[in-house]
């Protein structure tokens, strides 16, 4: 089945809907480089319109990606709510997202996310302008817990990320330390190691969780191994929090991640029968970004934002507590400058939100990409109003470790403040006990220094 | 180390840039000025141009172009990167070790390392036996354009040394791949990287020992890649590279 529509007097014609899709998307160097970009604005124009008129309810007739190739359409048109979907059931894309803008609420949001699939929600960000991107996902509430209650209204919280190139206890303890002072870590303790094995992951782990309890901080903690290596952890003992894994948007860029639906829920089954959480039992943490299918060729021609929704339906199979995009950081190549950036930061945030998971961003940028801290300022303040869960907390910006860019401690005391937004209700708490809710002493606390 | 006691004592125990100060919610200037200088320096970096002529002279080398014509589409094609530009041709030397100087994401730390490196590669090499090509000096340059080069000479193994993205505190880092039996196609996975080799990281000796470790293991296996265990206890293997971004 085709689609088409005419834009100053040429009709544009599109085969397929992962071609409408595809040509429908604001311009990013991903796509021109799998070449699936549209050819001019015009055509651009013309495939939102087509997409515009297009029923929700087409999107449950026709595959992006095969049903019988691949593992992750069968999972978004299995688990589909045809019941919660039924309300929305006689939308077009363009009537869905006036609706957005207009009457629905979060309560109505909450109801129907089980009732989208990811490339409804693509579709509706492709005829969105970025305050509309803001706007709706600002209505979305998703609330999860662990050991802490995260995406309440009116919070903002930070992941504390303490990477060491060599993964040193005295590194990382300086860092997590460093964000404590200054109000971070609600979110997760968060190590990406620089080495992934057991023997390294069970001793970070450690070090992490004796920090945690020895101190009584509600929080979790996570090193962000491979999804193998932390089951490893996980049969000798070690103290695992959360599950950390990489997904993307087809089978194929999961098998690249060394990963399927079925490890995962492994992975699952095992961190829920730990049973750690003292609040609630979201305990898998994911992280995607735009790029990563085209990145291991495995996009079957989709664009490359179509392909991110899509693993957000991975993601929420597993009840997450945290699911951020890491969007500057896939490279130039799929996000040149930080107008795209921007761009894709915010509509992950909004499509994530809609599909029902508690989204954060790595605002972030690597050093080839067209982009500086002043993109990243007015990312990171368009995503505080559009409600972020949570963002990325490194120590003045700068990921010695992974060699990128990322929000500091004190971008997370700027977005906060400026927005008028807290951390966690039992973090803010234990903040105040510490002394550390409203200010940074020159003298370390006396119960904190003896981290070192 | 005594404890810490202040704040700034953090720094101490780390290269992150930890106890910055605080005035209100920002950085303090001097903090914030210092991370400007380390982007722009990130960001030159990241525009480098290799000096070819002073690096041909110190190798006594081949040139090619990859297909990237520029800096820009360099950035934004990477496949392009990892051919070689059109009509170009090396003279065959089959069952060669050849060595490929790339500038990859940043020229300055291969400008100033890879000649050390080149040089005691090629007698490492010869000492053990191989007969090694000229090096071939790669502009605009991937990884894999060591494929595209080590096929046309008829290598039985190719090393591509190349410079790594910048980081704020890495400005000059550069990587080695070692690639058995190149040719176009090859995978990431079929390849060994030595990386994070700089002044402050691994110096031109150790890389070199390690590469040539390497090289005689993938030639006992007939394979690079994840089927070449490391046994050397500190040599990061692609299989080992972090998870999450």
């Amino acid at each position: 089945m085709g689609f088409s529509a005419t834009v100053g007097g040429t009709r544009h014609v599109f085969a397929d809907l992962r071609q409408l899709l595809a040509c429908a998307t604001p311009f990013r160097s991903g796509d021109a480089l799998a070449g699936v970009a549209a050819e001019s604005a015009a055509q651009r124009v013309a495939a939102q319109r087509a997409l515009a008129d297009l029923p929700l309810a087409h999107f449950l007739t026709e595959a992006v990606v095969p049903y019988e190739a691949d593992e992750v359409t069968r999972l978004i048109l299995d688990s589909h709510d045809a019941a919660a979907f039924a309300p929305l059931a006689h939308l077009t894309v363009g009537g869905f997202r006036d609706w957005l803008l207009g009457e629905a609420d979060s309560a109505a949001l909450t109801t129907l996310a089980p009732g989208l699939t990811p490339e409804m929600v693509a579709a509706l960000s492709k005829i969105c302008r970025l305050q509309d991107l803001v706007a709706i996902a600002a209505k979305c509430r998703v609330v999860t817990r662990f050991r802490n209650t995260l995406g309440l209204p009116g919070t903002l919280s930070i992941r504390l990320q303490p990477n060491d190139p060599v993964d040193d206890p005295k590194g990382i303890a300086a860092q997590v330390l460093d964000g404590l002072l200054l109000g971070a870590g609600d979110a997760v303790i968060g190590v990406n190691p620089a080495t992934d094995n057991v023997e390294n992951l069970c001793r970070v782990l450690g070090l992490l969780d004796a920090v945690r309890d020895r101190y009584a901080i509600p929080t979790q903690s996570c090193v962000l191994a491979h999804v193998t290596t932390t089951l490893l952890a996980m049969q000798r003992g070690a103290p695992v929090d959360l599950v950390f894994q990489s997904i993307g948007g087809t089978q194929a860029v999961n098998e690249s991640f060394g990963v399927s639906l079925s490890l995962l829920a492994e992975a699952h089954a095992a961190a829920l029968a730990l049973k750690r959480g003292t609040l609630g039992d979201n305990c898998m943490y994911f992280e995607t970004g735009q790029g990563s299918a085209l990145s291991a060729d495995a996009h079957h021609g989709v664009d490359q934002q179509t392909l991110e929704c899509r693993a957000y339906a991975v993601a929420r199979r597993f009840r997450p507590l945290l699911v951020n995009s890491v969007v500057g950081f896939i490279g130039p190549e799929y996000l040149f400058d930080g107008k795209q950036i921007t761009r894709a930061g915010l509509e992950d945030h909004m499509c994530g939100k809609l599909l029902g998971l508690p989204m954060g961003v790595d605002v972030c940028y690597t050093n080839h990409a067209e982009a500086d801290q002043d993109d990243m300022d007015a990312l990171l303040t368009l995503l505080g109003v559009a409600g972020v869960t949570y963002v990325m907390g490194v120590p003045g910006a700068d990921d010695t470790m992974l060699a990128y860019q990322s929000t500091s401690f004190h971008d997370g005391l700027y977005v906060r403040a400026a927005l008028g937004k807290t951390p966690a209700p039992e973090f803010l708490a234990w903040l105040e006990r510490m002394g550390l809710a409203d200010r940074t002493p020159d003298r370390l606390p006396m119960a904190v220094a003896g981290l070192l | 180390m005594s404890a810490p006691v202040l704040w700034r004592d953090l720094r101490r125990h780390t290269a992150a840039r930890v106890g910055l100060g605080r005035v209100g919610n920002g950085l303090p200037t001097a903090a914030h000025l210092d991370f400007q200088e380390a982007h722009a320096q990130a960001r030159d970096a990241v525009w480098s141009v290799l000096d070819v002529p002073a690096l041909q002279a110190a190798l006594g080398a081949e040139v090619v172009a990859s297909a990237a014509p520029d800096r820009r589409t360099y950035l934004l094609r990477p496949d392009l990167g990892r051919r070689m530009a059109e009509g170009l041709s090396l003279a065959p030397r089959p069952g060669c070790f050849a060595i490929v100087v790339a500038d990859g994401l940043c020229a300055t730390g291969v400008q100033a390392q890879a000649p050390a490196l080149a040089q005691a590669l090629t007698s490492g090499l010869r000492a053990a036996g191989w007969d090694v090509a000229p090096p071939v000096i790669a502009t605009q340059a991937r990884v894999a354009i060591g494929d595209a080069i080590g096929a046309a000479l008829g290598a039985a193994m190719v090393a591509v040394l190349i410079g790594e993205r910048p980081g704020l505190s890495a400005l000059d880092s550069m990587g080695i791949y070692l690639t058995h039996a190149p040719r176009p196609g090859r995978s990431d996975a079929e390849r060994n990287c030595i990386s994070n080799i700089r002044p402050g990281g691994l110096s031109v000796a150790e890389a070199s020992a390690k590469l040539l470790w390497l090289v005689q293991a993938a030639r006992d296996l007939g394979a690079t890649g994840v089927a070449l265990k490391d046994e050397q206890p500190v040599l990061p293997l692609l299989e080992d590279q972090p998870e999450g971004r």
